[in-house]
Formats: C-alpha cells, sequence, structure tokens
C-alpha cells in the first residue's frame, strides 16, 4: 500500500485500530468484550498481514491485560490495549496502579452500561467510575476524532508519563461507519518518535519498581502525579495544536470545543457522542432564532476547570446532559461542572439533566425540548432524570 | 556451601529483611545466583517483597517488578514480550511469588501464562499460607493445619499445584527444598536451559508461621521430603516423571511434632493425615513408574 493519507469507510472501533496501528506500539494485550471486540481483532488481523509489528498477549482477563500492559510499559515499550464496561470495571485495581508507577500506556474504552442488569447500551459510568484513577480522560464523539485522539494520546502519555483513555460511546460511535481520513506512516512517525522510557527495568540499569515505601515517599508520589496531571492541560494544547498543522483537522485545542455560543443565552455541555445530537438541535434553534451553544468536554481528567470556567462565563444559563448515573450524586459531569464553577462571579444558573444514562436515545428533538424546560425550571443542585 | 554449584555473584545481597534462620532467604540466594545477572524479576506481596527490602534499597541484583497479588503471570508475560519486542529474548524473567499469590488469588493469571507458554521461570516460595499476614490458610494448607483462619485445623487437603500444571503441559515443573540445595541449584539450571513457562515450587518451613526455633528451617525441610509430604520430583512436558528422593522411610509423625500448626492433633487426624500421604505417594510413584 503506498503511504499516503487515504479516505476510508471505517467503524468507529475500526478508525481507532488504525489509529494505533500507525502509532506502532509494540505491545499489545488484549482480551474481548463486546463492543470493544472489533478494535482488537482488527488490530490483531493487521499483525497476522504483517502490516504492524506488536506483540499479541491473549490472557484470560481483561484484568491481567491490564496487568501485562503494566509490566510491559515498565519494561520500556510503547503499549495500547482496549477494553469496556464490565473489563474496565474488572482493571479497576490496577488502573491506579498503571498510574502509581507512571507508565504512558493508552487504552481506548467504549462506554457501555455496567451491569446489574445486563446491558450494552451506550453510558458512560463505566469511565467515570475510574475517574479518580491518575487516568488522564479523553472523550470523542466520531471515529475521526477518536482515530487522531489515539495519535495524540500517545504523544501525551508519554510527555507527561499518565497512562491515558479514550473514550467513545458503544454502537453509536464503535460500529458506526463514516468515511475517515487516515493519516500516512509518515505524518505518524514524524509527529511521535520512538518511545524511549528512562526508567525502564532493564538489568543494565538495574532499578527496580514499586517496593513499598514510607509516608514521605509515598506522598511525595503522590504529588508528582499531581502535578504531572496539571503539566496535561498545556501538553496537550500545544500537541493538538501540532497535530492540527499535519493532518489539517480543526483540534479546537484539544480541551473543550464551543459550537455556536457567542451571545449564548443557554449553553447546553455535554461530552462523547451526545455532542453531535446537541449540535443539530442547537442548529435548529438557531434557525428559530434562539441563542443556543454547545460546549463540548473533550478532557475529563484532569478537568479543565479554568477553560470551562472562561467558556461559561457571562453564560445566563447551562445545562449539562449527562450519560451516566452515580447513585447517591447525580450527573457525573453535572457535578463535576457545578464544583468547578464554584464561586466564580456571575457564575450561570446550572441545570443537570439525566438525558442519556442507562443507554437512551436522545434525540435532537428531546434536546430541543430540555432546552424548552429551561425557561420555568428552578436551578437545582440536584440531577434530574428527564 | 561448597557443595552448591554456582558462583556467588552478589545476586542476593547482606542486608535483606528475612526473619533470622529463614530458609527462604537462603533459597533465593541459591536461586538467584544459579539465575544470573540478565534477568528482570516480577514480585508480588509476599515474603518475597518484603525480604528484598523497602523503597529505595534492594537486596536483589537484578531489577524487580513489584506487581499486584494476584498478578505475577500477567505482569511477567508483560515484562517477557517487552523484553523480546526490544529484541533481548536471552533476558531471564523470574517470578518469586508466595503460595497465597501462586495457588490462590494468581492462580488464573499462572494458568493463562502456562496456557500460552510464556518464556517465565516462575518460582513459588510455598510457605503453605499467608505468612506474612500472620499466618492465615491458603489453598496449599495441607490438611489439618491450624492457621489464623482455620483455628482448629483445615478440613481439606493441600492443592496439587504440580499435577494441575502437568495437566497443562507445562514444559517443566518441580518441586524442591533447602534441605536439598544441590537438587534445587540442579533444577534451576535445568530450568534454565528449557525454553517456555517453568514452575519450581520450593518448601518453604515458616519459622514463626509453623511454630518453629529458628535453627529448625533445614530439618524441617528435610524431614517433610523423608516423609512424602513433600516429595521432591519434577514434570516434564506434563508426562515424564522424576523422583529426586526416592526413599520414603519416615512416618508423618516427627514432621508434624516440631510444629505448632499440628499441636493440637488427635492420634486419629495424624492417622488421616498419614494414610492421605501413603495415597498420594502411591499415585506419584505409579506415575514415575509408567514414565520411565
Amino acid at each position: 500500500m503506498d503511504d499516503k493519507n487515504q479516505r476510508m469507510l471505517l467503524s468507529g472501533n475500526h478508525a481507532v485500530a488504525w489509529g494505533a496501528r500507525l502509532c506502532r506500539p509494540q505491545v499489545c494485550p488484549v482480551y474481548p468484550i463486546t463492543p470493544q471486540t472489533p478494535i482488537l481483532e482488527k488490530i490483531t488481523e493487521f499483525v497476522t498481514a504483517g502490516e504492524m509489528q506488536a506483540e499479541i498477549i491473549t490472557p484470560e482477563s481483561e484484568h491481567s491485560a491490564m496487568a501485562a500492559s503494566i509490566a510491559a510499559a515498565m519494561t520500556g515499550t510503547r503499549v495500547f490495549t482496549a477494553t469496556s464496561s464490565q473489563g474496565l470495571l474488572l482493571m479497576h485495581e490496577l488502573l491506579h496502579w498503571a498510574a502509581g508507577v507512571r507508565s504512558s500506556i493508552v487504552m481506548f474504552n467504549v462506554n457501555r452500561t455496567i451491569a446489574s442488569p445486563w446491558g450494552f447500551w451506550p453510558d458512560q459510568t463505566d469511565s467515570m467510575a475510574q475517574r479518580d484513577t491518575g487516568w488522564i480522560q479523553i472523550y470523542t464523539e466520531s471515529g475521526q476524532e477518536s482515530l487522531d485522539a489515539v495519535i495524540q494520546a500517545f504523544k501525551l502519555a508519554e510527555q507527561v508519563k499518565l497512562p491515558t483513555m479514550i473514550n467513545h460511546d458503544a454502537f453509536y460511535v464503535s460500529h458506526a461507519v463514516e468515511a475517515v481520513e487516515v493519516p500516512s506512516q509518515q505524518s505518524v512517525d514524524d509527529f511521535l518518535p520512538a518511545i524511549n522510557v528512562e526508567n525502564r527495568l532493564d538489568p543494565e540499569i538495574g532499578q527496580s519498581v514499586g517496593s513499598n515505601a514510607m509516608q514521605e515517599t509515598y506522598r511525595r508520589a503522590r504529588q508528582d502525579l499531581g502535578d504531572a496531571m496539571d503539566d496535561v492541560l498545556h501538553a496537550k494544547i500545544e500537541i493538538s495544536h501540532e497535530w492540527e498543522k499535519i493532518c489539517g483537522r480543526d483540534q479546537h485545542g484539544g480541551i473543550v470545543e464551543r459550537y455556536r455560543c457567542e451571545e449564548a443565552e443557554l449553553v447546553i455541555v455535554t461530552l462523547g457522542s451526545m455532542c453531535g445530537t446537541v449540535r443539530e438541535a442547537i442548529d435548529v434553534m438557531r434557525d428559530q432564532g434562539r441563542a443556543v451553544g454547545l460546549l463540548k468536554v473533550k478532557l475529563f481528567r484532569p478537568f479543565p476547570i479554568t477553560m470551562v470556567r472562561e467558556a461559561l462565563h457571562g453564560v445566563p444559563d447551562v445545562l449539562v446532559l449527562d450519560r451516566n448515573f452515580s447513585p447517591g450524586l447525580g450527573g457525573v459531569l453535572h457535578q463535576e461542572l457545578r464544583s468547578a464553577l464554584y464561586g466564580m462571579e456571575k457564575a450561570p444558573n446550572i441545570y443537570g439533566y439525566l438525558a442519556g444514562a442507562g443507554g437512551v436515545n436522545v434525540s435532537p428533538e428531546k434536546i430541543i425540548e430540555y432546552a424548552d424546560t429551561i425557561e420555568d425550571a428552578v436551578p437545582s443542585s440536584e440531577s434530574i432524570w428527564i | 556451601m561448597d557443595f552448591v554449584n554456582f558462583k556467588e555473584s552478589n545476586a542476593f545481597m547482606s542486608g535483606h529483611v528475612a526473619c533470622p534462620g529463614c530458609v527462604e532467604a537462603l533459597s533465593m540466594r541459591v536461586i538467584l545466583n544459579k539465575v544470573g545477572p540478565n534477568a528482570v524479576a516480577v514480585v508480588p506481596p509476599s515474603c518475597t517483597a518484603v525480604i528484598c527490602g523497602p523503597h529505595p534499597n534492594s537486596a536483589i541484583g537484578i531489577p524487580v517488578y513489584h506487581t499486584s497479588l494476584e498478578s505475577s503471570g500477567a505482569s511477567a508475560s508483560g515484562v517477557r514480550r517487552a523484553l523480546n519486542a526490544q529484541g533481548k529474548n536471552d533476558t531471564t524473567v523470574l517470578v518469586m511469588a508466595g503460595d497465597g499469590g501462586t495457588y490462590d488469588i494468581g492462580f488464573q493469571a499462572l494458568s493463562s501464562a502456562v496456557e500460552r507458554n510464556e518464556d517465565i521461570l516462575y518460582i513459588c516460595f510455598d510457605n503453605e499460607g499467608y505468612m506474612n499476614t500472620g499466618g492465615q490458610k491458603s489453598a496449599s494448607t495441607p490438611l489439618h493445619a491450624a492457621t489464623g483462619s482455620t483455628p482448629a485445623g483445615k478440613v481439606s487437603k493441600k492443592k496439587n499445584i504440580i499435577e494441575m500444571l502437568a495437566a497443562q503441559e507445562i514444559p517443566y515443573v518441580a518441586t524442591a527444598s533447602p534441605g536439598h540445595l544441590e537438587d534445587m541449584a540442579n533444577k534451576v539450571e535445568k530450568a534454565m536451559a528449557i525454553k517456555g513457562m517453568r514452575f519450581i515450587a520450593v518448601n518453604i518451613p515458616c519459622l514463626p508461621g509453623w511454630g518453629l526455633e529458628d535453627n529448625q528451617g533445614i530439618t524441617s525441610s528435610r524431614l517433610a521430603v523423608e516423609c512424602g509430604m513433600f516429595p521432591l520430583y519434577e514434570v516434564e512436558n506434563g508426562y515424564k516423571y522424576t523422583l529426586n528422593w526416592k526413599n520414603k522411610d519416615n512416618s508423618v509423625d516427627e514432621y508434624l511434632k516440631m510444629q505448632k500448626r499440628y499441636r493440637h492433633l488427635t492420634e486419629e487426624a495424624i492417622n488421616e493425615i498419614q494414610v492421605s500421604i501413603d495415597a498420594d505417594w502411591e499415585r506419584l510413584l505409579k506415575k514415575v513408574r509408567a514414565s520411565e
């Protein structure tokens, strides 16, 4: 195949696999789970065809897939894996571990409802439940965005030494087939140099990783982790500008994206696939002369507090749509946004709707209906089932 | 130690944090020297992890990845493949885990690594319980042994992990004993020459956990072999059995009576253990004869 930018018809998951392939990961521990499986199958297909050189490990569980990922990363290699839902939850213990040892794993998670009851629907509670693990979290709304996000994630993870999780929604994105621009291998090679892990498991170096530490050392390690998180924002902005120049696609600064927010009386805030639906609803409402915009949160961890405050400054009303649910708290994005805006001068009224939780379909018409309710609504700290 | 054939090479250093008289430290010294400097170790929470010493010190010459209790098989696979990806196929990946991290919580990851036949040398320091947390029952705890979680004695037999791994047709699986250091050294050497998954369970009488005196570790481990409680043998490719200590001359009495964990036993219970050990020994002999 000629090495040039190509336009391909790809599902969201196959776009992810292409993104991973272009980054030349050396080790890919993988375990199947619906609706992630097409990512791993495409990768093993690439490897079998000799189009990708990676050690594939097929362990007995996602827990072991993550254990192998961390160890491979600490041995100095670039590592990619993918999971979803229960698989991500099974990894939970080791997600903390991956961040604690400062590995630069890139993992793709397909957002799917978590049991019980059993379900296969788009819902982000699986990844939201990992928000304290020390992973960078990115949410995307299309196969193209997922492909671009994977490529940038490797650079980001390796620069700040934090594992990075990219998420897209089950089926709406994972299985939807769209035309995707797949960049040339050369353009990705130029953007992403070979990995160089200074502190790696190597008999020539002799360093060990992760033995028990006293309180002061442990505390310092946590502070270092926090410092690395603080570096993410700046690094991600730079990386997105750099990738934008190479790929020619607008990366919107990599953190949050504002859509038709000019003079907006109401800004709808959400993440993932719902952003596309909201955009459509906003076009209809703008045509009707209503000043409504979208704030799409691309980076969820670290939470871009300053940038959402800037983006929502002077906006009278903000409506958060959550496709997740934290029992006893409400919509996670709603609650995080409320804390982010706390103490802000002229803070907007915030309304939180549990619109897509459980994977229910949220149509553009529904979103217009939600926007209509705001006129008579009283701002509340509680998230509302709608 | 002139009867053990290895060259001391700073693989295991003084300043380690083992209990006085611990035969695991002795075993580590033999094994690590036999494995040599071109290796990466994977160690889950265990006595081994403690013996290595706290950050930033390490009593072990090779790099150690301290992993989670249930992950050794998977973590070692990750190290292995990452080394291979870098062309370092000749670097040994060495797991040193306890029986809790091997027979119990780590068995799933271990069995999967065996199924994939990863090129790993896995050492299990088997002290027949969670001795590092004060002595609770593991799947490796033998019949009737009293532990922190089975104060009246364990009602089930020790899990026969050697036979389970042999059933998976692992290239090499063996038992070893600090009472037979030369045999242990030979087994490590033999395992080092084999490619694929290799597993050695080392019997470690735990001095505080089993209620033994500081100088009784070697005696206890020798008695364990001689009474058949811990037979010394190896299995190649799942079918070729070799018995390395062929005589079972002693009854279990002397072995049991040294230890606090068996002090509550009635004659009937001791007899039950004897019957069970005799039957296991006969079954093992049959397999040895069948592969001769």
